[in-house]
């Protein structure tokens, strides 16, 4: 067997996170947890639906753009994905700019569907494949949607972990802070605290994520594989090396 | 009744500098031969809102000059990245930006769609989103106790304006699950729609094509356009063209390299199309 690739140890890390769920939904951008979601479907017996934007075969919505949204807003989407060019402590994430958002100095898409979503889904998982002071900062630029709200928001859903290149975090709602709960193979606990921009609680020992067993292996580089290169061919050939079938 | 011109050319006729213009994302159905030949008319000034999103289509008309203002929750072209044009407007703010989030675009359509002054929903509260978007209003639940709810007005594009897989001589557009489209059609003044083919008979006549159906009521004009989204996918019909749009997001990075694009695949290219 081929060496495990860090973002083979991610998407088993991820897939753990959705076991026992009832549906995943997957947004824009988001190769690593939606091959993740398409793992644990696959090990779930048929007790998962997943749903991946863009994808025509993993995808059963029929009512537009706007299903995924309603479908959230009723609990039916019991975890979704989110990212952000930038991330703070108090989980609150930016997806717009970099600077005064009337004169950035940098400009990423957009926020998508952020500020609805992570209000209502349950387990709003936070991923960031760059793991920096840049990346990882005390406090955003411009807040595309808050870690926490006020009491007299409606707030079912929210932050549940964080999982980088390097860790993964936990987030505790209550107290508004990241603990770090395990650090990926190859990585440090000192290395975590040099390249995080915020402050978070570090337990006396910090296991290892672990890595995925041979069949969870099996399972991503065979048919995970085959279903994320539908909308994501760019990282299933460069993890994965399938070459799309036209 | 529903106006079927005679080519894409006649239909971005139809399209006046300043328009407000609803667009579908690029796993949608994209009119990407009409958006050409709205960029060879010279379309300036066009307010674009993505529904609820945005990519190729939208970065090209911002590179071609004929945007002043965009009205979306992402400008993206995917496994390519930033959209270059978009990126470069914005920092050189030689365009608008209204920043918006997925649902509060579908709320906006669908206040619009139902003729109703506005729409509420959850989440935004405590988003500098909404902190920047006086023309959207936090009310109390008037049925609840103490709940805060974002009020979205409705929103009302001149035009919707997408590409779907066939039209009858009736006008009827058939969009299968991509049922962004008849919330644009809805909600917009005018459809313009361009049609990989058109049929003969009477799509809203057979029981299996008329729930995907959008009625000529709604479908101002019409135009064939034989691979009408290329280069991107026209779900459920053929493939993007996943190696032309690689080299687009490298293209249009730079102003010169954007320019030669244009040259090579929109300017000109009327009689392909």
């Amino acid at each position: 067997m081929t060496e495990v690739r860090p973002e083979e140890i991610l998407i088993a890390s991820i897939a753990g996170m959705l076991d026992g769920l009832r549906h995943v939904a997957v947004g824009a951008s988001s190769p690593v947890p939606g091959a993740a979601a398409l793992l644990s479907r696959a090990r779930s017996g048929g007790g998962l639906r997943v749903s991946v934007l863009g994808s025509q075969a993993h995808n059963f919505f029929t009512d537009g753009g706007k299903e995924l949204f309603d479908c959230a807003g009723q609990g039916r989407i019991d975890a979704f994905f989110l990212s952000g060019a930038q991330i703070d402590g108090q989980a609150n994430i930016n997806l717009v700019s970099i600077g005064d958002p009337d004169r950035p100095k940098a400009r990423f898409p957009g926020s998508f569907g952020s500020a609805y979503l992570y209000y209502v889904v349950p387990r709003a998982i936070l991923f960031r494949m760059e793991h920096t002071v840049r990346t990882l900062v005390d406090t955003v630029d411009f807040v595309s949607a808050p870690g926490i709200s006020e009491a007299n928001v409606y707030r079912p859903g929210g932050p549940y972990k964080m999982i980088t290149d390097r860790c993964l975090f936990t987030f505790d709602k209550a107290r508004a802070r990241f603990t770090l709960e395990s650090v990926h193979p190859g990585h440090t606990v000192d290395e975590i605290a040099e390249n995080t921009g915020f402050a978070y609680d570090l337990p006396d020992t910090v296991p290892t994520t672990p890595v995925p067993d041979a069949a969870t292996l099996a399972l991503i580089r065979g048919p995970v594989a085959e279903q994320i290169a539908e909308v994501y061919p760019a990282f299933a050939d460069r993890v994965f090396g399938t070459a799309r079938a036209a | 009744m529903t106006d079927l011109l005679a080519s894409v050319e006649a239909l971005a006729a139809r399209i006046p500098d300043g328009a407000k213009v609803s667009i579908a994302p690029d796993y949608s159905f994209c009119a990407n031969a009409l958006w050409r030949a709205v960029i060879r008319k010279g379309v300036k000034d066009l307010h674009l809102i993505g529904v609820p999103v945005f990519g190729y289509a939208g970065d090209l008309l911002i590179g071609a000059g004929c945007v002043a203002t965009v009205e979306t929750s992402a400008v993206t072209l995917g496994e390519n990245g930033l959209a270059p044009r978009f990126t470069a407007a914005v920092k050189e703010r030689r365009i608008r930006v209204l920043d918006a989030t997925c649902p509060a675009i579908h709320a906006g359509l669908q206040a619009a769609e139902r003729g109703a002054p506005f729409s509420v929903m959850r989440g935004l509260i405590g988003s500098d989103i909404l902190a920047r978007r006086p023309d959207w209003r936090v009310i109390d639940n008037p049925f609840g106790d103490n709940d805060p709810v974002a009020a979205i007005p409705a929103l009302r594009p001149d035009f919707a304006v997408f590409h779907a897989p066939k039209g009858d001589r009736y006008g009827n557009v058939w969009i299968g699950v991509r049922r962004e489209c008849m919330l644009m059609s809805h909600a917009a003044r005018d459809s313009l729609v361009t049609v990989e083919e058109v049929v003969d008979g009477d799509l809203t006549a057979d029981p299996l094509t008329a729930p995907g159906t959008i009625p000529g009521l709604y479908v101002t004009a019409m135009a064939e356009a034989a691979q009408g989204a290329w280069p991107q996918a026209l779900p459920g019909r053929y493939e993007a063209d996943q190696a032309h749009l690689a080299r687009y997001a490298e293209m249009a990075r730079t102003e010169d390299g954007f320019a030669r694009y244009l040259s090579e695949t929109v300017i000109g290219r009327e009689a392909a199309e």
